[in-house]
C-alpha cells in the first residue's frame, strides 16, 4: 500500500513539474512577441507616453520572473487577468464555456467508450474475418477523415431531415435532457472520429494477450472463445485499454475545438480560436492553459491507473 | 430515405474504389518490368487504389493551371451560382469557380502539407539520430525539451504560436514542422538507437569519420524503411491539420485557394440541402485514406507479417 502512495506521489510530483513547464513555455512564448502587450492593444499611433502608462497599469515594466510569478499566482486564485478584446475578467468568460466543453466531453465519453471496447472485443474474437476486416478498413477511413467532414455529412444526413438540430445552441438553463438532445450531433461527431483509434488498440491489445501460452492452455481446457475474451484475456488488457481511453479523451479535449465551431457550440475551443484571431493574448494564454492541463492530468490518471491495475508494477516500485 | 440513399451510395463508392484498385493493378503490372511486377500482383485492392488516388492528386498538382478551366481568384459570376456546363460545381459566396479551386487546392493544400512534413523530417531526423548518436548530456538535453513540447496537445500549441507569430503562410510552415519534428525526433531517436550500438558504426568511429557523415551513410539508409512508413502517417497528420487551422480561417490566407478554407467559405449551403462544401473535404479525406491504406501495406510488408 505503501509503495502504491509512494508511486503516485512520485507521478503526481511529476505532473505538477511538466505543469510548471508548461506554464513557463506559455509564458515566455508570449515574451517573445515582437514589441509588447502595451504597443498591441494601443495600435501603432500610440504616444511614447500612453504605452508607458498602460506598460505601468498593466505592470509590463516590472522584470520578467515577478510578473511570470504575479501571473501564475493570480491563475491559481482564479484570476486569470482581462481579456484585451471584450476589456472582461476572462475568468468570467473562461467557466460557463469550460462546463459546456467538460459536458460535451463526458457526454461522448459515455458513448464513445463502451463501444468502441465491445467493437474491440467483438472484433479480435473474430479476427482476420469478415466483421474484423470490415471494422479495420472502415476505422482507418474514419480515422483518416477531418473532424468537419464527418460533422457536416451527418448535419446533412440527420439535420435537414429534421431529426436533429445543425446548432448546438446551449446555455446554463437548459434542462438536462435538452441539452443531451441538443448536443447529439456533436457528441455523434467525436464519437466516431475517437471510437475507431480506441477499437484498434483494443483489439491489438487483446490479440497480443491472446497469443501468451496461458490463453491456448485456457483453449485446450475447453473454455468457449466468447469466455477466454473476457474472463481471461480482458483483465490482463485493462493497462493498455486505460491508457487508450484516456488518451483518447485527452485528444477529444482538443478535438473538440473544430467540432465546436462546425456546430455553433459555446465551447472553450471558439473562444480560443476567436482570442488568436483577435489576437487576444491573455485569453489564449488562459485558454491553452487550462487544456494542457486537462491533457497532462489525463495523462498521468492513465499513468496510474495502469499501475494500479498491473500488480507486477506495483511490486517492483 | 436521405440516409438510406447515402448507405447505398457509400457501399457503391467502395465497390467501385475497389474496382478501380483492381484495374488500376492489372495495368500496373502490364507496364512495369518483371521484378517490379512480382511486388504490384501481391498489392492488396486497398493499397493498389491508394496508389492510384495519390497519382491522381499528383497530377491535379503539378498541371494546375493546365486543368482548371479558371484562375484560382478569379472572380466569374454572382455567388453561389448552381452547377452549370459553365461552372462544373457552380461558384462559392465570392463568385469563383469552385471546380477550379478544388483544382488549385491539390497545389496549395497538399504542397504545404508535404514542405512541411519535410521540414519536420529534416529537423527531428537529424536532432533525432544525432541525439542517439551522441547519448549522455546532448541526449538527455534534447529529450527533455521535446517532452516538454509534447506534453502540451499539438493542436492547442500550434494556436498558441500562430498568435504570437501571426497567420502568414511562412509562420503556418514553420510552427508546423517545428511541432511536429518532436514527433519525428522522437521515432528517429528509437530507431536510431538500435543501428548505433552495431558493430560497423563502431568500426566507422574508429576510422574517424565526423558526425554528419555517421548519420548521412551509415545510420540513415538502414534506417529508411520504418521513416518512410512513418513519413506516411506524419504527412497525414500534418495535412488534416493544416486543413483544421485553415478551416478555423487561420491557415493559408485568401485568395490562395485550400480546402480548409472552401469548406469554410460555403458551408452555410450545407443547410439548403446543398453538397458542393463537402466536396472539398471529401478531397481532404480521400487523399489521407489512400496515404493510410499506401501506409498500412508498407508496414504490413516492412513487418514481414502474413498472419
Amino acid at each position: 500500500m505503501n509503495n502504491l502512495l509512494l508511486m503516485i506521489a512520485k507521478r503526481l510530483a511529476l505532473g505538477v513539474l511538466t505543469l510548471i513547464m508548461l506554464s513557463l513555455l506559455i509564458f515566455l512564448s508570449v515574451e517573445a512577441l515582437p514589441g509588447d502587450l502595451a504597443q498591441e492593444i494601443l495600435g501603432q499611433q500610440a504616444t511614447p507616453e500612453t504605452v508607458a502608462a498602460i506598460r505601468r497599469e498593466l505592470g509590463l515594466d516590472l522584470p520578467a520572473h515577478t510578473r511570470y510569478l504575479n501571473w501564475l499566482g493570480g491563475i491559481l486564485q482564479g484570476d486569470f487577468g482581462n481579456s484585451l478584446a471584450l476589456r472582461k475578467p476572462i475568468i468570467g468568460l473562461i467557466a460557463p464555456r469550460l462546463e459546456n466543453t467538460l459536458f460535451l466531453t463526458l457526454y461522448t465519453a459515455c458513448i464513445a467508450v463502451p463501444l468502441s471496447l465491445a467493437l474491440g472485443m467483438l472484433a479480435s474474437l473474430f479476427r482476420n474475418g469478415y466483421f474484423d476486416r470490415i471494422s479495420n478498413a472502415s476505422a482507418l477511413a474514419s480515422i483518416s477523415m477531418p473532424e468537419f467532414f464527418v460533422g457536416y455529412i451527418l448535419i446533412y444526413l440527420l439535420a435537414l431531415t429534421g431529426y436533429f438540430p445543425s446548432m448546438a445552441n446551449i446555455n446554463a438553463n437548459t434542462p438536462l435532457l435538452e441539452k443531451l438532445y441538443i448536443c447529439f450531433l456533436p457528441a455523434l461527431t467525436l464519437t466516431l472520429v475517437v471510437t475507431a483509434h480506441m477499437m484498434r488498440m483494443t483489439r491489438a491489445a487483446i490479440i497480443n494477450i491472446l497469443a501468451l501460452p496461458y490463453i491456448e492452455m485456457a483453449h485446450l481446457k475447453g473454455v468457449r472463445p466468447g469466455r477466454i475474451i473476457t474472463r481471461h484475456a480482458l483483465p490482463n488488457a485493462i493497462a493498455p485499454i486505460v491508457n487508450v481511453v484516456a488518451l483518447n479523451l485527452a485528444y477529444l479535449i482538443t478535438g473538440v475545438v473544430i467540432v465546436e465551431i462546425v456546430f455553433v457550440f459555446p465551447g472553450l475551443g471558439q473562444l480560443m480560436v476567436d482570442g488568436v484571431k483577435f489576437r487576444d493574448i491573455p485569453v489564449v494564454q488562459a485558454t491553452s492553459l487550462v487544456f494542457a492541463t486537462a491533457y497532462v492530468g489525463l495523462n498521468l490518471l492513465a499513468d496510474i491507473i495502469s499501475t494500479i491495475s498491473n500488480p507486477r508494477l506495483m511490486r517492483q516500485r | 430515405m436521405i440516409i438510406l440513399n447515402f448507405l447505398l451510395w457509400v457501399v457503391v463508392v467502395a465497390c467501385g474504389a475497389l474496382a478501380v484498385g483492381y484495374v488500376f493493378r492489372e495495368i500496373l503490372v502490364r507496364i512495369v518490368g518483371q521484378e517490379i511486377a512480382k511486388i504490384v500482383r501481391t498489392l492488396p485492392l486497398t493499397a493498389s487504389l491508394g496508389i492510384f488516388v495519390i497519382l491522381i492528386y499528383i497530377i491535379c498538382a503539378v498541371f494546375a493551371p493546365v486543368i482548371a478551366p479558371y484562375g484560382e481568384a478569379d472572380i466569374l459570376a454572382g455567388s453561389f451560382e448552381p452547377w452549370s456546363s459553365t461552372y462544373w460545381l457552380g461558384t462559392d459566396n465570392l463568385g469563383r469557380d469552385v471546380f477550379s479551386r478544388l483544382i488549385y487546392g491539390a497545389r496549395n493544400t497538399v504542397g504545404i502539407a508535404f514542405l512541411v512534413t519535410s521540414l519536420a523530417f529534416l529537423i527531428g531526423t537529424l536532432l533525432g539520430i544525432y541525439a542517439a548518436l551522441k547519448s549522455g548530456v546532448v541526449d538527455q538535453v534534447l529529450s527533455r525539451i521535446v517532452d516538454v513540447l509534447m506534453a502540451i496537445p499539438s493542436l492547442i500549441f500550434s494556436l498558441l504560436m500562430l498568435t504570437i507569430f501571426g497567420t502568414s503562410a511562412l509562420s503556418l510552415v514553420l510552427v508546423i514542422a517545428t511541432i511536429d519534428s518532436t514527433r519525428v525526433f522522437r521515432i528517429a531517436r528509437a530507431v536510431a538507437l538500435n543501428i548505433v550500438q552495431l558493430d560497423y558504426i563502431e568500426a566507422a568511429k574508429l576510422r574517424g569519420e565526423g558526425s554528419f557523415f555517421l548519420i548521412r551513410r551509415e545510420i540513415l539508409p538502414n534506417a529508411m524503411a520504418p521513416l518512410a512508413a512513418e513519413f506516411g502517417l506524419r504527412f497525414c497528420f500534418v495535412f488534416l491539420m493544416i486543413s483544421a487551422l485553415s478551416f478555423m480561417g487561420l491557415g493559408l490566407q485568401p485568395p490562395t485557394a485550400d480546402w480548409g478554407s472552401m469548406v469554410r467559405d460555403n458551408a452555410e449551403l450545407i443547410s439548403f440541402g446543398d453538397i458542393t462544401p463537402l466536396i472539398p473535404a471529401g478531397a481532404i479525406a480521400f487523399l489521407t485514406i489512400a496515404v493510410n491504406f499506401v501506409v498500412d501495406w508498407l508496414l504490413h510488408r516492412a513487418s514481414g507479417l502474413k498472419e
